[in-house]
């Protein structure tokens, strides 16, 4: 088995540049091992958590699901009629079927990263794999959930997504709690290879609990004509939930996008990187945050956007608002220019709901809450993502659930 | 039987007087223009009936179809029959068009066909309504979807703050019309500033503000002449008659 063991072992107390520092220890690591079952068999309650990270037990409009619960994999499979076209399996089984698959483990993402990355090389507990062979160009999303059932525990996924040549396709991930479990570590590593003329639209939903703290590691690269889409949403509380996914625009004409609307709550600690490293003649690049904080939330949007080409242009967008006396949030857009010619350009506000803004809904008829709510909605857009209608309409739905009792 | 009733108002903001002793009724059924020059108080008295609450309301009180409002929160105002078109409106990002059309239209059957038949009277397309709010917007897009947002809630009373201020002849044909056959049988007040917007909606009566108070009232056609050829000093002359009286 490929692991960069002894390089992980020596940054087993390694802090990672952002966030709280968590003591790995404090976490439990003896999960139940659970049998795999038919999907639509899971408990209601937990078929209902996944159901709000765009997850379906019922698979209606998926055409392949991986379903990993603590440390076990419960189900995977892909429809037949893309037998073929698409693999999809936990990590583990791809790295036994595929010796290959070590020339992309632990290549975008340094194991010794962090003390994270160290953990999850050293104690890693599966993740899927997927793998969308050349020229399927695949309408319908798959679909991957990776789901807390203990309390306390400490889960490390690795998961590689390998898009072939002129492939095309959307998946959905859904990272969420069982509502039984308060605290908890998740450890997701994930690297993305897009291969020529391939595109890729990602959309990852976290709910998580408000003690429960997570640190995704992910990595991602674009080759010639290809197109990365990541669009991310975390609208629970969550103790601290930091991540920083770097985007290689390597190819000539690689695109990456990343979109996320976050919404902190309680007191929650969420510091959301993103950044885009342009090598390629013709890549673009594009980050737009949108990060509303309540209550006493710590908010840090950090964006960061490399021109090493000369022919290579992006942007940067974070828009923050606060809802709250005691909430905080800190925008943090970084340009670096390394070549002539290479265009960066950024834009961050933060401000609170506009007094105005509110009066004329007022005058429409709106009640002064509903004027307030109306607007932190209209912020978190999903318009955003650019996602297919079915899917924009199924992530609005997600987003308008999960927030129709705090808003 | 009145629409509006207004009885010696004072209102401030920041502290500031900004209307004084304002008496303005508006009798159902019929529509009325304010003149006025800049900053003479036009706009805040529209704010202060709408019950913005920057416009402290010192004396007086504003009726509303035989209900005292002075003191309602602006949602319930609109409820009871109050629209506005206004002059500058913000643009809200995130917010569409159609969510407050929809709102409007709630209640409606056939609410879908409704909304495109508004759109089409105002000359837009449906795409205006998935747009976000007064984003973007040109000057007449701003206006008419202003009086869009009227024609979907159908008030019994209706604000007009300046149709015609930034908008060109083309887009000023299509608001005047629109809005001159939406007030028959309603009642409104008009703000207009050069009086464009009265070459195509009819109105029964005109008062003019000056510095927070209502200096005369009078035919429309007369009093906007007046002011065409003479400016507003005319108005404050008739202001300062009245003080010396």
């Amino acid at each position: 088995m490929p692991n960069d063991g002894e390089k992980a072992l020596k940054a087993i107390n390694k802090p990672a540049n952002f966030g709280p520092d968590l003591e790995i220890k404090a976490f439990i690591r003896n999960a139940k091992a659970l049998y795999p079952c038919p999907i639509s068999s899971l408990p209601e309650e937990i078929a209902n958590q996944s159901l709000k990270v765009g997850v379906r037990t019922d698979e209606k409009s998926r055409i392949g699901t991986y379903f990993q619960i603590d440390h076990s994999v419960i189900f995977q499979g892909i429809q037949r009629a893309f037998e073929g076209k698409i693999e999809l399996m936990s990590t583990t089984d791809a790295i036994k079927k595929y010796d290959w698959l070590k020339d992309y483990w632990w290549k975008l993402i340094p194991a010794d990263m962090d003390k994270y990355t160290a953990l999850a090389s050293l104690n890693w507990d599966h993740g899927y794999f997927i793998r969308v062979l050349e020229g399927q160009k695949i309408s319908f999303p798959l679909q991957a959930c990776l789901f807390i059932s203990t309390d306390g525990l400490d889960q490390n996924v690795h998961n590689m997504v390998l898009i072939e040549p002129n492939a095309e396709v959307q998946i959905i991930t859904g990272c969420t709690v069982h509502p039984n479990v308060q605290k908890g570590l998740h450890v997701g590593i994930t690297e993305f290879f897009l291969k020529k003329g391939s595109k890729l639209t990602f959309t990852m939903i976290h709910n998580w609990a408000q003690n429960f703290d997570a640190r995704p590691r992910t990595a991602v690269l674009i080759e010639d004509d290809a197109t990365f889409v990541s669009n991310y949403i975390c609208m629970k509380p969550v103790r601290s939930l930091q991540t920083y996914p770097v985007a290689y625009c390597k190819g000539s004409n690689s695109k990456a996008r990343f979109n996320s609307i976050i919404l902190g709550e309680g007191d929650s600690y969420i510091d959301l990187g993103a950044k885009i490293v342009l090598q390629g003649s013709g890549s673009k690049g594009e980050i737009i945050t949108h990060a509303i904080a309540s209550d006493n939330a710590k908010i840090y949007s950090r964006g960061l956007l490399v021109g090493e080409h000369s022919d290579s242009k992006a942007h940067l967008e974070c828009r923050g608002l606060l809802v709250s006396d005691k909430a905080f949030i800190h925008a943090i857009p970084e340009l670096i220019g390394k070549v002539s010619g290479t265009e960066l350009s950024h834009e961050a506000a933060i401000g609170k709901i506009a007094e105005e803004q509110i009066r004329y809904l007022m005058a429409r008829g709106f009640s002064e809450t509903e004027a307030r709510s109306l607007i932190v909605r209209g912020f978190m857009d999903v318009n955003i993502f650019g996602l297919p209608e079915a899917l924009r309409d199924e992530i609005k739905r997600i987003i308008d659930e999960t927030t129709k009792g705090i808003l | 039987m009145y629409s509006l009733k207004i009885k010696d108002l004072c209102v401030k903001v920041n502290g500031k007087k900004i209307l004084d002793g304002i008496n303005l009724t508006i009798p159902k059924g019929e529509v009325h223009v304010l003149f006025g020059p800049n900053a003479s108080g036009k706009t805040s008295l529209l704010m202060t009936i709408l019950g913005f609450p920057n416009y402290k309301v010192v004396s007086g009180e504003i009726w509303f179809n035989g209900t005292n409002i002075t003191n309602m929160p602006t949602d319930e105002r609109v409820r009871l029959g109050i629209g506005v078109a206004f002059q500058n409106p913000p643009a809200i990002r995130g917010v569409k068009l159609a969510d407050i059309i929809h709102n409007f239209l709630k209640s409606e059957s056939n609410a879908k066909k409704k909304e495109i038949e508004l759109c089409k009277t105002l000359n837009f397309t449906e795409e205006i309504l998935l747009r976000d709010l007064n984003l973007c917007f040109s000057g007449g897009e701003i206006k008419r979807s202003e009086v869009l947002q009227i024609l979907a809630q159908k008030p019994s009373f209706v604000m007009l703050d300046e149709p015609d201020s930034g908008v060109d002849v083309e887009n000023l044909g299509i608001i005047g019309k629109v809005i001159n056959d939406f007030l028959k049988g309603r009642s409104g007040l008009l703000i207009t500033h050069l009086g464009y917007i009265l070459r195509y909606v009819d109105v029964d009566k005109a008062h003019v503000l000056i510095d927070g108070r209502i200096a005369c009232s009078g035919e429309p056609i007369k009093i906007l002449d007046q002011i065409l050829k003479e400016g507003y000093g005319w108005c404050e002359k008739c202001l300062t008659m009245e003080k010396k009286h």
